[in-house]
């Protein structure tokens, strides 16, 4: 056996070594990746997104527009009170409801209902709309995003459990829907 | 000291590093930039150290939970001895550093040190900034407080637009599908153990290129850069009229490190650390949530711009500005370093500089954001009221409790949303003002729904009387034109 052959039986070796530590760090990429990915793929089972309840219909005198929280259905142990999400319920006429997200559908912030003028505005970069939602001036390009809701036994429930933003499926899903109930 | 001696030299037996050391320290750099303009990349390396100790110190105390963090603030703020002041050197430590790593930035651009054979050294340097910035804005969300929180809600929305991923990437950022534990678990990892461990791996890099390479000579206008000729040239400089590191150019970067860590404590006992703001509770909406100094003037760009120019700026204008700057060294890489003879340089330097200056400075008053309590807590001054009509005075009431203030301002209080409105009868007829008041447009909503016919005559009654005494309120000209028919 001449030398060269020996040392590159010794690289075939160590190719082979490199070899084995790649196929092994692949397969431990498997788990990691799945690990990084939990919050994404964690969307797809049920219960992330569910009927919750914002309390009897009582609180919500008709023609009013009246600030709701409820506690979101994914809740770990460390969030403490983020886990309290508020929203505007809006009863058009006793049976019509609008129920909109807190976020300005520009980048977020909390709007607040001025029930003088019935405009919500938002703090931030001056985004406002009108009482049924829809954009009356300012930065955002539509109006606030809006739940689907329904009535049970006396009580407002809405589908809820995700922070809307304005790249989000949920956000055409909850597009304005003027005059229609968004939920039958 | 002959103790301390053999103990050193009983280490370097084994180590080996000293005669390398000695070397580092005392290699030849050209005699010109042992300057005051070449202490700024030392000063954010000393600002880095004092980050990582103290950030060390605050992780002593602080809770990376969404449930305390806000009270472990308050913990070390007011029940820690001390506590204040280590949040207070880290805040001013954070702002400082970012000051002092864009100085840095632009003097190395002007001094031309980013072209050969310095390009890579320049490229890590522009690593080494979006690091910084990402420790900036990941430091902010720690501060877990009412900024923090809608902050994150602003940047999920921003990383929302993305095309197609959009919605997955605000899923990986938060953790989750909102604003909570998982996400300020995520931003506590990134701020103490992804961002730092990068920082200092690539401060390594930098720091090993800048010796490697030597330290840029000082420009001269006319000594052109050439691939071909530099390397000896710069050995040359070095070897005719060049000084030892240390001590020839060390002693004004180590006063002006110590300098600054001085105005880093001195604003800390001052001033006093940064916040929280209120708790991190979204249902306390009373909030105007605003960025840390070194985003404002994101800020006044997301408000200022056109809707339809956000999206594609806020997604295509950091990747091309990126592109621009790690590009830079390969268009530019050869000729003319001094900044006396690179104009445009200079000017772009200039235009950035008032271009980030103006927008911050805007971003610190906001015009465009409506005062949440102006309608209730700035009341019209007095003296817009002598005098006027009782339907006149109707509508001043109609002004303020229709949130009118919030967007307009009289005599410098209230929004500045809107138009300020004193000379506003001047400006606009009685029908013109109807209409803007009903229709809106402009960017005004439309009032029509929201008042009665009385409110809106007692409004415009009330806008008509605002008008600089001595000029007349603009009148529509038909009114008074007689009907032709007439004789």
């Amino acid at each position: 056996m001449t030398e060269s052959d020996g040392l590159s039986r010794r690289r075939m070796l160590m190719k082979a070594g490199l070899l084995f530590n790649a196929a092994i760090g692949a397969i431990l990429a498997v788990p990691i990746v799945r690990y990084i990915l939990s919050p994404v793929t964690r969307e797809r089972k049920p219960g992330y997104e569910s009927w919750l309840s914002l309390g009897p219909l009582t609180q919500f005198p008709q023609g009013q527009t009246r600030l709701a929280t409820y506690r979101n259905p994914v809740v770990n142990p460390a969030d403490g009170e983020t886990a309290n999400i508020p929203c505007w319920v809006r009863n058009v006429d006793g049976e019509k409801f609008q129920v909109f997200a807190i976020n300005c559908a520009h980048l977020g912030c909390p709007v607040r209902w001025f029930p003088q003028s019935s405009l919500f505005m938002c703090p931030c970069h001056g985004g406002v709309y009108y009482a049924d939602g829809s954009r009356a001036s300012g930065p955002p390009e539509r109006g606030l995003f809006q739940y689907r809701f329904r009535l049970e036994k006396g009580n407002l429930l809405i589908d809820a459990g995700k922070m809307p933003t304005t790249g989000s499926p949920t956000a055409s899903l909850t597009n304005i829907t003027l005059g229609r109930r968004p939920c039958a | 000291m002959r103790l301390i001696k053999k103990v050193g030299e009983w280490v370097d037996r084994r180590l080996q590093l000293a005669t390398t050391l000695r070397e580092t320290m005392q290699h030849p750099v050209p005699r010109q930039t042992a300057s005051w303009a070449y202490v700024f990349g030392s000063a954010a390396l000393t600002v880095f150290m004092l980050q990582l100790v103290t950030g060390i110190l605050l992780a002593l105390v602080y809770v990376p939970s969404a449930a305390e963090a806000w009270s472990s603030l308050q913990t070390l703020n007011h029940h820690v001895a001390l506590g204040w002041f280590i949040r207070a050197l880290h805040g001013w430590g954070s702002n400082f550093m970012v000051a002092i790593v864009l100085i840095h930035m632009v003097q190395v651009f002007l001094f031309g040190a980013y072209k050969f054979p310095r390009e890579l050294t320049w490229m890590v340097g522009i690593l080494l900034l979006l690091l910084t910035l990402g420790m900036a804005f990941t430091g902010q969300v720690l501060r877990f407080d009412q900024d923090a929180y809608w902050g994150l809600g602003i940047g999920a929305s921003i990383s929302s637009r993305i095309p197609i991923l959009g919605p997955w990437i605000v899923n990986l950022m938060l953790g989750g599908p909102i604003i909570a534990g998982p996400t300020l678990s995520r931003f506590f990892a990134l701020h103490v153990f992804v961002i730092p461990g990068s920082l200092i791996a690539f401060v390594g890099l930098h720091l090993l290129l800048v010796l490697k390479l030597g330290i840029n000579d000082w420009p001269m206008p006319g000594r052109i850069v050439r691939r071909a000729t530099y390397s000896r040239e710069y050995h040359d400089l070095t070897r005719k009229d060049g000084v030892p590191f240390v001590p020839g150019a060390v002693a004004k970067d180590l006063f002006f490190s110590g300098f600054i860590l001085l105005c880093i404590a001195a604003c800390a006992v001052y001033f006093g650390p940064f916040g929280p703001s209120g708790q991190p509770d979204p249902t306390i909406i009373q909030t105007a949530p605003r960025p840390d100094y070194f985003f404002l003037w994101l800020y006044a760009v997301l408000s200022l711009l056109p809707p339809s120019m956000e999206t594609p700026a806020l997604l295509i204008g950091p990747v091309i500005a990126l592109a621009v700057l790690l590009a830079l060294p390969f268009f530019a890489g050869e000729g003319e370093k001094s900044w006396k003879r690179r104009p445009i340089a200079v000017l772009t330097i200039l235009l950035v500089a008032v271009a980030l200056g103006t927008f911050t400075h805007l971003a610190g008053y906001a015009p465009w954001s409506p005062v949440m309590d102006a309608w209730s807590g700035e009341p019209i001054p007095a003296r817009y009221l002598k005098g006027c009509t009782a339907l006149a005075r109707q509508g001043a009431l109609v002004f303020q409790a229709k949130q009118c203030h919030n967007c307009h301002a009289l005599g410098g209080v209230g929004g500045q949303r809107g138009p300020q409105l004193d000379r506003v009868a001047v400006e606009l007829t009685e029908d013109q003002l109807i209409r803007q008041v009903i229709q809106g447009g402009g960017n005004m909503p439309a009032y029509g729904k929201n008042l009665s016919p009385f409110e809106t005559t007692a409004l415009v009654a009330f806008l008509e009387t605002l008008h600089p005494t001595g000029q007349a309120p603009a009148r529509d000209a038909s009114r008074t034109v007689e009907s032709p028919s007439r004789p």
